[in-house]
């Protein structure tokens, strides 16, 4: 239908949005179809490629009006082909291509109610994200948007995938074919008119060669053309708005004041209507506002870098995280800064491509989850069984009338009890060294009869602070570990657990009151999780993506960086170690707060760390209060995932925190049958972020 | 029209760091080609007069073993009047004095195409060097150049040895191209790379860069004898150079496309690809030209078309 029909769409499309008609034409209509044709394979293979897995159910997606068709598409092909149901807003400025898609979709037979399209303002985002009967959200747009819906839907059990902004950088390197790299930035930055989430938009060029690309980019700049979007022979249309234009105006003078060089070429622009020449700031520095915001026009900013070392520092120095280009005819150095750059999409010596069978997605504030690919698919299923959120909904209601019928539990008061070994109060973990609390507290730790059966730390901010500064400087070095060394590792973790094995379980006994077979089992369990994630360890492997064009398209599943965990209360050990096992196997650092009430099980596992070469700063623990300890670590801004298992309030708090600088969450309740999440390659996605890097290649 | 006016390239001594320098990616290079048909189009009587603009722009060219006297001569008269008069009468354009811009033979057939276009001021233009392979002894090869030019050829179309290319011997592919310069004396030489035989886009730019430093007035892509001729991405990487050369040197070097172009549409993509890469000044016969046969038969159904808006026919246009 949408080939059917690609002329109609292609002129809507342009009238509606003012991108130049070539654009629409060649490359947004050409891909909408391919991503329906890659998905409706999907559909065919669901039941033999996801196994176990169903419809999320009913998906809300809220979708920007830089390519209003191509992004409805990026999410109802997947939607539709996992099986979902999907209510879609279009952008407020740009309705019209959905509308029609929408009356083909009928046409072609589509049951009504499949596919809804309402179309509104914020106020109706708002409603539709926050409505009890949606299972999922799925947006793309700024990154301030994103941060509301992730507060709106904290808590709600509500799965979520957010495509948000960027600031993108556009790395040259002094070996680079400078001509192509000239045409790679009017790709990059002079496509849509730098309306373009993934935009290169930070030029950063090796010192020596800065001249001469500013010299060659500014005589090309002459031969771009501004004009009606209906006119084929052009090269940049209108921007979408008056509001955009006014925002990209005000952001170059802001630029200016703060003694950036402008550059616009001499050649005519409309007089009349929203356009805005091709920008070129020169004389930027990173601490300039057009450097750090997003401008999301035709403007781009360059600076220099000395060495490749500095360029990737320069590259990473941004909250966003969504796509970088590098340019470079060595691919010793590309294929060595690739997977440095905290980027979703690494483009080789290319910019802006997109295919349907290579997931696109951020890091960082760029938002999390892909769009594309298998990676994109998991984004709309659920395991057969799971609970969804608008069900939970409905459940949470009902129980919450019969909770205020019961009597609240009263506290029961500690007794001492002779402890039976010498005393060991337990310390915190942070750096490989076992620390004192900052706090100079510590907490009694109580059996079921409420005798004290040890102590521990009581952690603090200040002692996250440090476990997260021990966990960043561990970080490189365990992520660039080989997949073998940290199997080696886990096993060895195992083997020594199984040593002390009795002595785990009699512990286990003591606090919990666990029968002797229960703690045997749970620290069986727990050896064998040790062992299966060694397994995983140098097993989980990424992918090349078939794109249709002469290269390779590498997934590369990446750790995420530095994880804070909050493990359930119960079981003490297997809850401890089934969540940290999968995030250190895929080489994450972890600061992890341990059981509240049963938290010596985690502290014992110390010198069970020490003694099996864990480098120092892998794995931290804090032990104290979980909820207020975890809202600490959600909040924090250099930690970049958080998995949390507990209480329905506090997932909400701990999604609700996390927003400050948009870190993936893995948030779950715990069971009442204290069971663990035992579909490992569930947990390795959560525990990684999948990083597609194209290289096209040509003799 | 056809007359030479710029100050020739007096060439430059070898740069090997230069040459070897020259870094050209070929995914990028192909993307950019692909995008010019698809930004740049002309239509209506923009499209007319792009193509009456092709013509001045061909050297209408004969290179078969079976051409006589007699075939000669006739392409020779369709260069003096290549388009029908009541054709050029209905664009308003036959005061113009339109003309092809250079008749292309081998040498056999200077004499008949010079004296066959006496008084037009077409030039003939002449294959030597032992075309197409370039493969004959040295001092054949310059003593072709001296008989075409004695015998009155004002342009010399020579080949280089592609070993040269293949091998990375840049200085001896320079000598060799100064030597022919220097035999071409007052005429201009076209320098034929052969560009389908030198594997890489990466070797096209050095070979023409060294080519322009050797002193070529023209870089040209083919025989029309290898198995791939022009392509718009080897047209890139060599206009590219020649805007680096101009850039060094202050000195403009012309270009020339040849071999299985054929139709209106894709010669007009070469005109774009000039103009968007060198500027309109790439856009005379002193600068650029187009090597075909075929061509000329397509431009004119398609101004005949614009000038009737009836689909035109081959066979109504006079033959070469």
């Amino acid at each position: 239908m949408v080939q059917k029909h690609a002329r109609l769409f292609a002129v809507l499309e342009s009238m509606d949005n003012g991108k130049p008609i070539r654009e629409t034409r060649d490359l947004d209509i050409p891909l909408v179809a391919r991503h329906f044709y890659h998905h409706a394979g999907w559909a065919q293979l669901l039941p033999t490629e996801f196994p176990g897995y169903g419809p999320v159910g009913v998906v809300g997606q809220i979708i920007p009006w830089n390519f209003p068709l191509l992004m409805l598409a990026w999410k109802v092909a997947p939607a539709l082909a996992a099986g979902n149901t999907v209510v879609l807003k279009p952008a407020e400025f740009t309705p019209l291509s959905a509308l029609l898609f929408a009356e083909l979709a009928a046409q072609a037979g589509l049951p009504a109610g499949v596919l809804n399209i309402v179309t509104g303002d914020g106020a109706t985002g708002a409603a539709l994200v926050s409505h009890p009967g949606v299972d999922k959200i799925a947006f793309t747009g700024s990154t301030e948007v994103g941060k509301i819906i992730r507060k709106a839907t904290a808590g709600s059990g509500k799965k979520l995938s957010l495509e948000l902004g960027g600031k993108s950088p556009f790395i040259v390197y002094e070996d680079a074919d400078l001509d192509a790299v000239v045409e790679g930035v009017v790709d990059a930055i002079w496509f849509n008119q730098g309306q373009v989430c993934c935009a290169g938009s930070r030029l950063l060029v090796q010192e020596g060669i800065h001249d001469r690309l500013i010299e060659k980019l500014r005589a090309r700049m002459e031969t771009l053309r501004v004009g009606p979007p209906l006119d084929k022979g052009i090269d940049m249309g209108a921007i979408v708005a008056p509001e955009q234009l006014e925002r990209i105006r005000a952001l170059c003078a802001q630029g200016e004041v703060e003694g950036a060089t402008r550059y616009q070429a001499t050649s005519a622009v409309p007089s009349t209507g929203c356009f805005f020449p091709p920008t070129l700031f020169t004389n930027v520095s990173p601490a300039s506002t057009i450097a750090q915001v997003e401008i999301f026009g035709p403007v781009m900013v360059a600076m220099t870098f000395r060495t490749p070392e500095e360029s990737v520092a320069l590259a990473n120095n941004t909250v966003y995280g969504l796509a970088a280009s590098l340019w470079t005819e060595n691919i010793n150095l590309a294929l060595d800064i690739a997977p440095k750059l905290k980027a979703g999409v690494v483009w080789v010596n290319a910019t802006n491509l997109f295919d349907a069978a290579a997931g696109f997605g951020g890091y960082r504030e760029s938002g999390f989850g892909r769009e594309g690919g298998k990676e994109g698919m998991w984004e709309y299923l659920l395991p057969e069984g799971a609970t969804r959120a608008s069900e939970a909904t409905v459940r949470r209601a009902r129980e919450e009338k019969r909770a205020t019928a019961r009597a609240p539990e009263t506290p029961r008061e500690p007794v001492l009890s002779p402890i039976e070994q010498v005393d060991r109060t337990a310390k915190l973990f942070i750096g490989g060294k076992q620390a004192r609390p900052d706090s100079g507290y510590s907490r009694a730790i109580l059996d079921l009869k409420g005798r004290i059966v040890g102590e521990a730390g009581e952690g603090n901010r200040k002692d996250l602070r440090n476990a997260v500064e021990a966990a960043h400087a561990a970080a490189k070095g365990w992520a660039t570990s080989t997949g073998h060394l940290r199997a080696q590792i886990l096993y060895y973790i195992g083997e020594n657990l199984s040593a002390r094995a009795d002595e785990f379980a009699a512990r286990l006994r003591t606090m919990t009151g666990a029968s002797g077979r229960e703690a045997t089992r749970e620290v069986e369990q727990s050896i064998e999780c040790c062992f299966a994630y060694a397994a995983w360890a140098d097993k989980w492997d990424g992918a090349v993506h078939q794109v249709p064009f002469r290269g390779v398209a590498i997934a590369m599943q990446e750790p995420i960086g530095v994880v804070g965990v909050v493990a359930p209360s119960e079981p003490p050990l297997l809850g401890f170690v089934s969540m940290i096992a999968p995030l250190i196997a895929t080489g994450n650092t972890v600061v992890a707060i341990p059981s509240e009430a049963h938290p010596l099980a985690a502290t014992d596992l110390y010198t069970v760390f020490e003694s099996s070469d864990l480098p120092g700063g892998v794995v931290n623990i804090v032990t104290g209060a979980s909820e207020v300890l975890g809202q600490v670590l959600a909040e924090h801004d250099d930690v970049e995932a958080f998995w949390f298992m507990g209480t329905e309030a506090g997932r909400r708090t701990m999604e609700l925190a996390s927003a400050g600088n948009m870190k993936r969450t893995f948030c779950r309740i715990t069971p009442r049958d204290g069971s663990v999440p035992d579909d490992m390659r569930a947990l390795l996605r959560e525990a990684t972020q999948v990083k597609n890097i194209w290289v096209p290649y040509g003799a | 029209m056809s007359e030479h006016t710029l100050p020739r390239n007096a060439g430059q001594p070898l740069d090997l760091e230069r040459v070897r320098a020259i870094r050209v990616n070929r995914s990028a290079a192909e993307r950019r080609a692909a995008t010019i048909p698809t930004r740049r189009t002309v239509k209506k009587e923009w499209q007319a007069a792009w193509l009456l603009k092709a013509i001045t722009l061909m050297d209408l060219t004969t290179l078969s073993g079976d051409d006589t006297a007699g075939n000669v001569t006739r392409l020779c008269a369709k260069a003096r009047r290549p388009v029908r008069v009541e054709i050029l009468a209905a664009l308003g354009a036959e005061s113009l004095g339109i003309t092809v811009g250079a008749v292309c033979v081998y040498h056999r057939w200077v004499e008949t195409a010079v004296r066959a276009l006496e008084g037009s001021g077409i030039p003939v233009a002449a294959v030597s060097t032992g075309f197409p392979a370039g493969l004959s002894p040295f001092e054949t090869r310059l003593a072709e150049i001296h008989a075409s030019v004695a015998a009155g050829a004002r342009e010399i179309d020579i080949v280089i040895t592609r070993a040269h290319v293949l091998t990375g011997d840049w200085t001896a592919l320079y000598d060799e191209v100064c030597a022919f310069r220097e035999a071409c004396g007052d005429a201009h030489l076209k320098a034929i790379l052969a560009t389908g035989e030198l594997a890489t886009l990466t070797n096209v730019a050095r070979a023409s860069w060294v080519a322009m430093q050797a002193g070529a007035d023209f870089i040209k892509t083919s025989t029309g004898k290898e198995g791939v001729n022009a392509t718009l991405p080897v047209s890139l990487v060599m206009a590219r150079q020649i805007r680096e050369y101009a850039e060094a040197t202050g000195c403009q070097v012309g270009y020339k496309p040849a071999g299985g172009i054929r139709a209106a549409k894709p010669a007009l993509d070469y005109l774009l690809l000039m103009k968007e890469e060198l500027g309109v000044r790439w856009l005379q016969p002193d600068l650029f030209r187009f090597g075909a046969s075929g061509l000329l038969t397509d431009i004119e159904r398609q101004l005949e078309h614009h000038v009737t808006g009836r689909y035109a026919a081959a066979h109504r246009q006079p033959m070469p």
